[in-house]
């Protein structure tokens, strides 16, 4: 129940709520629990509220994660 | 060679191998978790002695008896709608399920959010709308903005039936349980999404316990435990996160201001576990006409479990699935007994559909 789907943020339709696209389903997202929401923006949805923005698989700090497993592997 | 997830799973599978030591048993806490181990099968990668097992982290399974034969017992009166999402509404009651109920004609709706609820409670004029509120810190946040939202507007007839619980004070008794012997927690994911990491602290700091938030993906969940083999072969015990996707280190700062507007903490009945001091969550007295418990004098009874049924042991970590005697032969997902049979992600359901073909 605690999960969580990542959808992109098409449009934003009202003060408290976006409409969000997963695969090809868009449904309306309440967005009472994050500021600052674009569109374009991807959102764990869970239960009908974005909880937070997903950062990009490109980020350092996801990097910085697989070398530090890169380096316990090659010990 | 690129960065797949199917790499990186292999990746991380043989940093567990060279970081092999003595055998290690870690909670994965979130029922999520478990289903996703299951479903991929990645307990055939671990090294020798690397055990599994799984926590209390699957809110329907956790909701005790007593509040599941409440729910029923309202669903009974002319004047109440429930409102509830779905995998509770399967979970067998002493008497009845909510879904029993609902066949002999009481008023029982699945929603998909606490926002459903509330805008059933604006069609269903002539009746209260009691939406049963379950949940960790995860969906706790959604409860809070829709009572928000009701207070706003002055919607006298929508109640909550606040069964949302917490997770880390659960996890301080797991950590402390001689008998379990855990050596690690991966921790839940999209509850740490809101809580940040500062609320383990005291896990790793004062009971020497690893933990690790993990995503959900397999190669996020062989992250998480290639990071909690890692601080067990250091000896030096900390809170890290293998899910930065997901989690900022201080959690998100607006949902949790909305639960401490809203709750206060509280004691919670959890199957299995008893009293836990600390591990829910209560109206705040501004927002307690929201309080299904207060309007409508319910007393919390806790009525018996099933007979047989072993998820209190399943949730606490105590036993496999596989060790209930009902397992599959009287509690299947299609008659379950217990709710760990009934939710999409129990830990008994989900060994059931994926778990018979990989473990021996």
């Amino acid at each position: 129940m605690c999960l969580a789907i990542p959808h992109t943020i098409v449009s934003i339709s009202g003060h408290k709520s976006a409409i969000g696209r997963a695969g090809t389903v868009e449904v309306e997202v309440r967005t009472d629990l994050l500021e600052n929401l674009s569109v374009g923006d991807i959102v764990l949805v869970h239960a009908g509220f974005a909880i937070e923005k997903l950062m990009s698989e490109e980020a350092s700090e996801i990097e910085a994660l697989w070398d530090t497993i890169r380096a316990f592997a090659e010990q | 060679m690129k960065d797949t997830s199917a790499n990186r799973v292999r990746l991380a599978a043989r940093a567990l191998e060279k970081l092999a030591g003595r055998p290690i048993k870690i909670m994965e806490v979130c029922g999520t978790h478990t289903v996703s181990i299951y479903r991929s099968g990645l307990r055939a990668l671990l090294p020798e002695g690397f055990q599994l097992v799984s926590g209390p982290g699957c809110p329907v399974c956790v909701t005790s008896q007593g509040s599941i034969d409440t729910l029923v017992r309202l669903s009974g009166k002319e004047e109440i709608a429930i409102a509830t999402y779905g995998d509770m509404v399967r979970v067998p009651g002493a008497s009845l399920s909510l879904a029993q109920a609902r066949a002999q004609g009481a008023a029982v709706h699945v929603v998909l959010s606490a926002a459903e609820a509330l805008s059933l409670a604006r069609k269903l004029q002539g009746k209260t709308v009691v939406f049963a509120g379950v949940g960790f810190e995860t969906t706790a946040p959604a409860t809070a903005a829709v009572v928000l939202e009701a207070e706003r507007d002055g919607q006298e007839n929508f109640l909550v039936l606040n069964l949302h619980k917490t997770v880390p004070a659960v996890l301080r008794i797991l950590a402390s349980d001689p008998e379990l012997g855990l050596d690690g927690f991966l921790l839940p994911g999209h509850v740490s999404t809101i809580l940040g990491l500062e609320p383990y602290r005291a896990l790793a700091a004062d009971h020497g316990m690893p933990c690790v938030v993990a995503g959900f993906e397999p190669d996020q969940v062989m992250a998480g435990l290639a990071l909690l083999a890692a601080q067990r072969a250091t000896g030096r015990f900390s809170v890290q996160s293998a899910y930065p996707q997901g989690v900022r280190p201080g959690g998100n700062e607006r949902a949790k201001a909305l639960l401490s507007l809203v709750f206060e903490e509280s004691g919670a009945a959890w199957r299995g576990l008893g009293n836990l001091p600390g591990s829910g969550l209560t109206f705040r007295e501004p927002y307690t006409r929201f309080d299904a418990r207060v309007r409508l004098g319910l007393e919390d009874r806790e009525t018996p479990e099933p007979a047989g049924c072993r998820c209190g042991d399943v949730l606490a970590g105590r036993i496999a699935p596989s060790d209930c005697p009902l397992f599959g032969v009287t509690c299947t997902p299609e008659e379950p007994v217990g709710p760990c049979m009934v939710s999409s992600e129990g830990s008994c359901a989900a060994a059931y559909r994926f778990g018979r073909r990989q473990v021996p």
